[in-house]
């Protein structure tokens, strides 16, 4: 026999979340609810004698079902309102009479039901389960099987969407740009050939005007590139040209003064 | 205490759910109210199969999971289906049906 204490334990943990359904406001919080159902309805088929359904419901439903409405609700988003405006008058008040009615009268009949339970039982191991499958209802497990493939394929089919236009390879979308003025190169990394290589200084092309487009478009809206008028002003100013010179000599100067400081 | 108790359990489940299917407007959460009634159902199957001794009423459970699981990839493919032509899975929205 079952102990009072697990029954009352188990309606506890499945009503209260249930009830959910019909007070909460936000899917996912319903959907989160729904999971604690279906785990107290695990507990109950273990205290049933049927362990392989409790582990059963425990895999399908709280792992699969319940996560593929999660998903659903990603996918369809989690802030979809639900309008509270009656379309039908009173509708909700008579929806909720006819749940009732429905409870009552189905309480009413099984109050009436005097059978006694059988004393012992056979568990529903999964080897006990397995023989009556496999035997007696292996059609309806053969039938099931479609049904799942089914099911599967039209799921497929049904959120399906047709491509209206030919896709464009990466070689079109190339060809596009470059005929649209945009350079086929790349552009380069920020402080190329310039005098210090952070972010916010732009490159030098080969003549040693500034690349704007080489530093991040963000740095350019917050106003943090650095605008690059000191090499401008250098360019224009001959002399400050350092362009006689070979490069090397003159960072090895640089270097032998720093190390002649220290 | 008698199994019969769980089939008390599984009735409440049921109004529950039922009302949450009439009541609702979001798709989503009707479909759950769908999914708690054929639990609700499962229950007292499993809890028949308690009382008769028997373990015929836990196949069926298991053949009714079988079914649920399908249509709940179905149901919810639908779900996304109107989703994306309408922009909204409120249940009310296909009353403008009528013209």
């Amino acid at each position: 026999m079952i102990s009072p204490i697990l029954f009352w334990c188990v309606a506890f943990l499945t009503v209260v979340p249930a009830l959910s359904l019909l007070f909460a406001k936000k899917a996912v919080h319903i959907a989160m609810a729904i999971v604690a159902v279906m785990v107290g309805l695990a507990v109950a088929y273990v205290a049933l004698d049927a362990p392989f359904l409790g582990v059963v419901q425990i895999v399908v439903y709280t792992g699969a079902v319940m996560m593929l409405f999660l998903f659903v609700l990603m996918l369809v988003g989690v802030d979809q309102r639900e309008e509270m405006k009656e379309t039908l008058v009173g509708q909700r008040w008579i929806a909720l009479f006819g749940a009732g009615g429905l409870v009552a009268l189905l309480i009413s009949v099984i109050a009436d039901v005097t059978m006694e339970p059988a004393e012992d039982m056979t568990s529903g191991e999964p080897d006990a389960v397995a023989g009556l499958l496999f035997t007696d209802y292996v059609v309806i497990m053969e039938i099931l099987g479609a049904l799942l493939i089914t099911a599967a394929v039209g799921a497929l089919v049904l959120t399906h969407m047709p491509r209206l236009a030919p896709r464009r390879t990466q070689k079109e979308q190339q060809r596009d740009r470059v005929l649209a003025g945009a350079n086929p190169v790349n552009k380069p990394m920020p402080g190329v050939y310039a005098r210090h290589n952070a972010l916010d200084v732009p490159a030098l092309d080969p003549e040693g005007k500034p690349i704007e487009d080489s530093v991040s478009r963000v740095l350019e809206i917050r106003h943090q590139m650095d605008t690059a008028t000191s090499y401008r002003a250098d360019l224009n100013d001959p002399s400050k040209r350092v362009s006689d010179k070979p490069e090397h000599e003159a960072t090895a100067e640089t270097d032998s003064e720093k190390g002649e400081d220290k | 205490m008698s199994p019969i108790a769980f089939v008390y359990l599984a009735t409440v489940l049921f109004g529950i759910g039922a009302a949450a299917v009439l009541t609702r407007r979001n798709a989503i959460i009707a479909f759950m109210g769908v999914e708690l009634m054929l639990n609700a159902a499962n229950l007292a199957l499993v809890a028949f199969s308690r009382i008769h001794g028997e373990i015929d009423g836990q196949v069926m459970a298991f053949f009714v999971m079988v079914v649920a699981a399908a249509e709940v990839v179905v149901g919810l493919a639908i779900i996304i289906a109107v989703f994306r032509a309408r922009q909204s899975i409120s249940l009310d929205e296909p009353a403008e049906l009528k013209g």
